[in-house]
C-alpha cells in the first residue's frame, strides 16, 4: 500500500508542473504584455514601463522568470490583483468556500441521486423504472447548465415561490464569518432561520450544478451494476443461498463501484469548470463569479493564480480518488 | 437402483425453456434423474446439452425469461416447487451446494477467502466470528490448502486456479451439504491439476457420504467415479444406467459415439467430438430424434418421430434401435 501511494504522488508532481507552466505561458500567450494592461487607458511613458519591468521581474530571461514564478507559487504568493490590490491568495481563500460549499452540495446530490437511480435502474432491469432512469440522466446530460437553471428558476422560484432566486442568504440576516461555510456559521449564529435561508439558497444551485454528474453517474453505476450482476461471482454468492440484498449490496455493489469511483473524481473537474456558470447564474459570490469577472477586467494575476489553484485542486482530489481506489480495489493494492 | 421415498434428489420430467412463448426453446427437456445419499452420479453430455441448465434450475437459479418446470422437484421430503424464495435460499448453500467450471471468476475479487467462507457459515449456521474462523481454517485445511492459518486472508487473485477451486470446495462443504453438484469442476485447470481435484472431491463425498452429481465431458473420470451415468443430448436423456453397464454395453448410438472417441488416444479428455456437427442449438432442433443428423444409424422413421425412453427402470435408452452387445443396431 505504502509503494502503491508513492508511486500516485509521483505522478501528481510532473502534472503540477505541466499546469505551472500553462499557468505561467499565459501571460505571454494573450495579446497585449502585461504592463500595457496595468496602464489601461492613460498608458507608460517608457521610463515608468523600464522601472515596472524590472520591478515584476519582466527583463529577466523567460526560463529565470519561470523559476521565480514557481518559487512564488510554491511559497504561497500568486501575486496581486491588478484591481484591487489584494494577494490573489488571500482573495481566492475568502472566496473558495462559498465555492466547496456549492460544489460539495451538489456532488452530495449527485452521488446519492445517481448512485440511487443507477442501481434501481440496475435491478429493475428493462423496467418502467429503469426506461424513467435512463431518460432523465440522458435528458440531465443533454441539457445545458444554463437552460435547466432557468427553468428551475421559473417553476420554483417565479411560480411557486419555493426557493430564492440569488445569492447565499437573505439580507434580513447578519452573520458573522467564522467558517466561511454558510451552512456552518448560520448554526453558529445566533440569527433564527438563517440556516434555512442558507440551506434553500443552496437548493437550485446544487442541482443544477450536480445534474450532469448526477446523470453521468446513474449510467455508469448502471452498466457496471448489470456487468457486475452477470459475473461468476454473482452466481457462487447466490448459490450460497445469500438474500437478494445481501448479494446486491455486498458482492456487486462493491465491485460496481469501482470504475463508478473513477468516474466520480472526472466529475470533481466538471463540477469545478460547471460553478465557474453556475455562480454566475446565480449570484453565488465564489471563485467561478471571481474568475469570471476578473477575466472581464483583465485581471491577469488573478486569472492566473484562480486557474492554478482550481487546476491543484483538481489534480489533489484525482489523487485522493485514485488512493479510495486502491482501498476498495485489493487488485490494485497489491499490484507492484 | 431405482428412486424411493429415501431418495436424496428426485427430478421428474424437469424442462428449462429460454425464448418467447410462441417460439420456446427447450434447453432441457423432460429430464429425469434421482441422486441416492452416499452416490456418485456422473453426467456426461458435449458442450449445449444442457447439463449446466440442469444443475441451476435444481439451484433454483435460473432467471427471468427462463421457464422451470416439473413434475416433480423433490430434495429428501422437500417439493422444491412449492417452496417459497426463503425457504429455498435456507436450503441452497446449506444442504444443496454447487461448484463450478472457472475457479478464478466464482470467488469475488474483493473479498478475502476467509471471509467467503465464513460468509457461507453465518448464513446457514450463525456461531460467533471467533468459532466461523476457525471452521474455516478447518475446512481450508480439509481441502489441502497449506498454511490455511495464513491463505484465510489472501484475497482470490492471489491463488492459482487449483487453489481457488480448492476454497470453493471448501465454501461448498462449509455448511455439511448432503448434495454436492459439481459443474465440470476441473474443466478450467492445468491438466496436473485435475486429477488433484477430482480425488479431493471423491474422498469428500465417501467421508461425508454425500450424494454428488458430477458433470463432465470426461467419460474416462465418469467410468472410474460414477456409480451410475446420465447421459444428456440436446437438453434430452439419451440413456441411464449403471456406470459399468454402460461402459460395457452402450445402448444408444450417441453413447457409443461417445465412447468410441474416447481416446485411449488420449489427448482432447474435454473435447468430446463424438461425431461429425454439434450439438443442435436454439434455431436448428431437427425434428424427430435429435441426434438424427448426426447418427449413423439414422432410418426414415428416426426423422418423423420422437422415441420414447425404452427400457427397464435405471437402465433406459432413447432410441428406436437400441445397441446390442455387440454394438449393433436392434431392428
Ligand atoms: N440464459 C440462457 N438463455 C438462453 N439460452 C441459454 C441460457 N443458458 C443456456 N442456454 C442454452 O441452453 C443450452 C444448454 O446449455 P448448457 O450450458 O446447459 O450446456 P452444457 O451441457 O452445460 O454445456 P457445457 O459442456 O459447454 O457446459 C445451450 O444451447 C445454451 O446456449
Ligand atoms: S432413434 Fe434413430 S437417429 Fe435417434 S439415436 Fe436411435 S437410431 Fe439414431
Ligand atoms: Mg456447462
Amino acid at each position: 500500500m505504502l509503494q502503491f501511494l508513492l508511486r500516485r504522488l509521483g505522478m501528481v508532481i510532473p502534472t503540477f508542473i505541466g499546469v505551472s507552466l500553462f499557468t505561467f505561458a499565459l501571460i505571454y500567450l494573450i495579446p497585449g504584455d502585461p504592463i500595457t494592461i496595468m496602464g489601461g487607458e492613460r498608458g507608460f511613458g517608457p521610463e515608468q514601463r523600464a522601472e515596472l519591468e524590472a520591478m515584476l521581474g519582466l527583463d529577466k530571461p523567460i526560463w529565470q522568470q519561470y523559476f521565480i514564478y514557481l518559487g512564488n507559487v510554491l511559497q504561497g504568493d500568486l501575486g496581486t490583483s491588478y484591481v484591487t490590490r489584494q494577494p490573489v491568495m488571500s482573495e481566492f481563500m475568502s472566496l473558495f468556500p462559498a465555492t466547496i460549499e456549492l460544489t460539495v452540495c451538489a456532488a452530495i446530490f449527485a452521488v446519492i441521486t445517481g448512485l440511487t437511480l443507477g442501481i434501481l435502474a440496475a435491478i429493475k432491469r428493462g423496467g418502467l423504472l429503469d426506461h424513467t432512469v435512463m431518460t432523465i440522466s440522458l435528458t440531465g446530460y443533454s441539457m445545458p447548465i444554463f437552460w435547466w437553471a432557468l427553468l428551475l428558476i421559473l417553476l420554483f422560484s417565479v411560480n411557486l415561490g419555493w426557493t430564492p432566486v440569488s445569492g447565499r442568504l437573505d439580507v434580513m440576516f447578519w452573520v458573522d464569518e467564522v467558517t466561511g461555510f454558510m451552512l456552518i456559521d448560520t448554526l453558529l449564529s445566533d440569527e433564527d432561520g438563517a440556516f434555512i435561508s442558507a440551506l434553500s439558497h443552496l437548493v437550485l444551485p446544487s442541482i443544477v450544478l450536480g445534474t450532469i454528474p448526477m446523470a453521468v453517474i446513474a449510467r455508469m453505476t448502471r452498466s457496471s451494476m448489470l456487468e457486475v450482476l452477470g459475473e461468476d461471482y454473482i452466481r457462487t454468492a447466490r448459490a450460497k443461498g445469500l438474500s437478494k440484498r445481501r448479494i446486491i449490496v455486498k458482492h456487486a455493489l462493491r465491485n460496481a463501484l469501482i470504475p463508478v469511483i473513477t468516474v466520480m473524481g472526472l466529475q470533481v473537474g466538471l463540477l469545478l469548470s460547471g460553478a465557474i456558470l453556475t455562480e454566475t447564474i446565480f449570484a453565488w459570490p465564489g471563485i467561478g463569479k471571481w474568475l469570471i469577472e476578473s477575466i472581464g477586467r483583465r485581471d491577469y494575476p488573478v486569472v492566473q493564480g484562480g486557474l492554478l489553484l482550481i487546476a491543484t485542486i483538481i489534480i489533489l482530489v484525482n489523487l485522493l480518488v485514485d488512493l479510495m481506489y486502491g482501498v476498495v480495489n485489493p487488485r490494485v493494492r497489491h499490484s507492484k | 437402483m431405482t428412486e424411493t421415498d429415501k431418495s436424496l434428489l428426485v427430478v421428474n420430467n424437469l424442462s428449462v425453456a429460454f425464448g418467447t412463448k410462441d417460439n420456446p426453446f427447450k434447453a432441457v427437456d423432460r429430464v429425469s434423474f434421482h441422486v441416492e445419499q452416499g452416490e456418485v452420479l456422473g453426467i456426461v453430455g458435449e458442450s449445449g446439452s444442457g447439463k449446466s441448465v440442469s444443475s441451476l434450475a435444481l439451484m433454483g437459479l435460473i432467471d427471468f425469461p427462463g421457464r422451470v418446470t416439473a413434475d416433480e422437484l423433490r430434495f429428501k421430503t422437500t417439493d422444491l416447487q412449492t417452496l417459497n424464495e426463503k425457504a429455498r435460499r435456507k436450503i441452497t448453500g446449506d444442504e444443496i451446494s454447487m461448484i463450478f467450471q472457472d475457479p478464478m471468476t466464482s470467488l469475488n475479487p474483493s473479498y478475502t477467502v476467509g471471509n467467503q467462507i465464513m460468509e457461507a457459515i453465518e448464513v446457514h449456521q450463525g456461531g460467533s466470528k471467533k468459532e466461523r474462523q476457525a471452521k474455516a481454517i478447518d475446512l481450508l485445511r480439509q481441502v489441502g490448502i497449506p498454511a490455511p492459518e495464513s491463505r484465510i486472508n489472501n484475497y482470490p487473485h492471489q491463488l492459482s486456479g487449483g487453489m481457488s477451486q480448492r476454497v470453493m470446495i471448501a465454501m461448498a462443504i462449509a455448511c455439511d451439504p448432503k448434495l454436492l453438484i459439481a459443474d465440470e469442476p476441473t474443466t478450467a485447470l492445468d491438466v496436473t491439476i485435475q486429477a488433484q481435484i477430482i480425488e479431493l472431491l471423491l474422498k469428500l463425498q465417501r467421508e461425508k457420504q454425500m450424494g454428488l452429481m458430477l458433470i463432465t465431458h470426461d467419460l474416462a473420470l465418469v467410468a472410474e467415479a460414477a456409480d451410475r451415468v446420465v447421459v444428456m443430448y440436446a437438453g434430452q436423456i439419451v440413456e441411464t444406467g449403471p456406470a459399468s453397464d454402460i461402459f460395457k454395453a452402450p445402448k444408444h448410438p450417441y453413447t457409443q459415439a461417445l465412447m468410441n472417441s474416447l481416446p485411449e488416444s488420449s489427448e482432447g479428455k474435454d473435447r468430446l467430438n463424438a461425431l461429425p456437427g454439434v450439438v443442435p442449438g436454439a434455431n436448428d432442433r431437427p425434428q424427430g430424434c435429435l441426434l438424427n443428423p448426426r447418427c449413423p444409424y439414422v432410418t426414415d422413421r428416426c426423422r418423423a418421430e420422437e422415441p420414447e425412453q425404452y427400457g427397464p427402470r435405471g437402465r433406459q435408452v432413447k432410441c428406436f434401435y437400441p445397441l446390442d452387445e455387440a454394438g449393433r443396431p436392434t431392428v
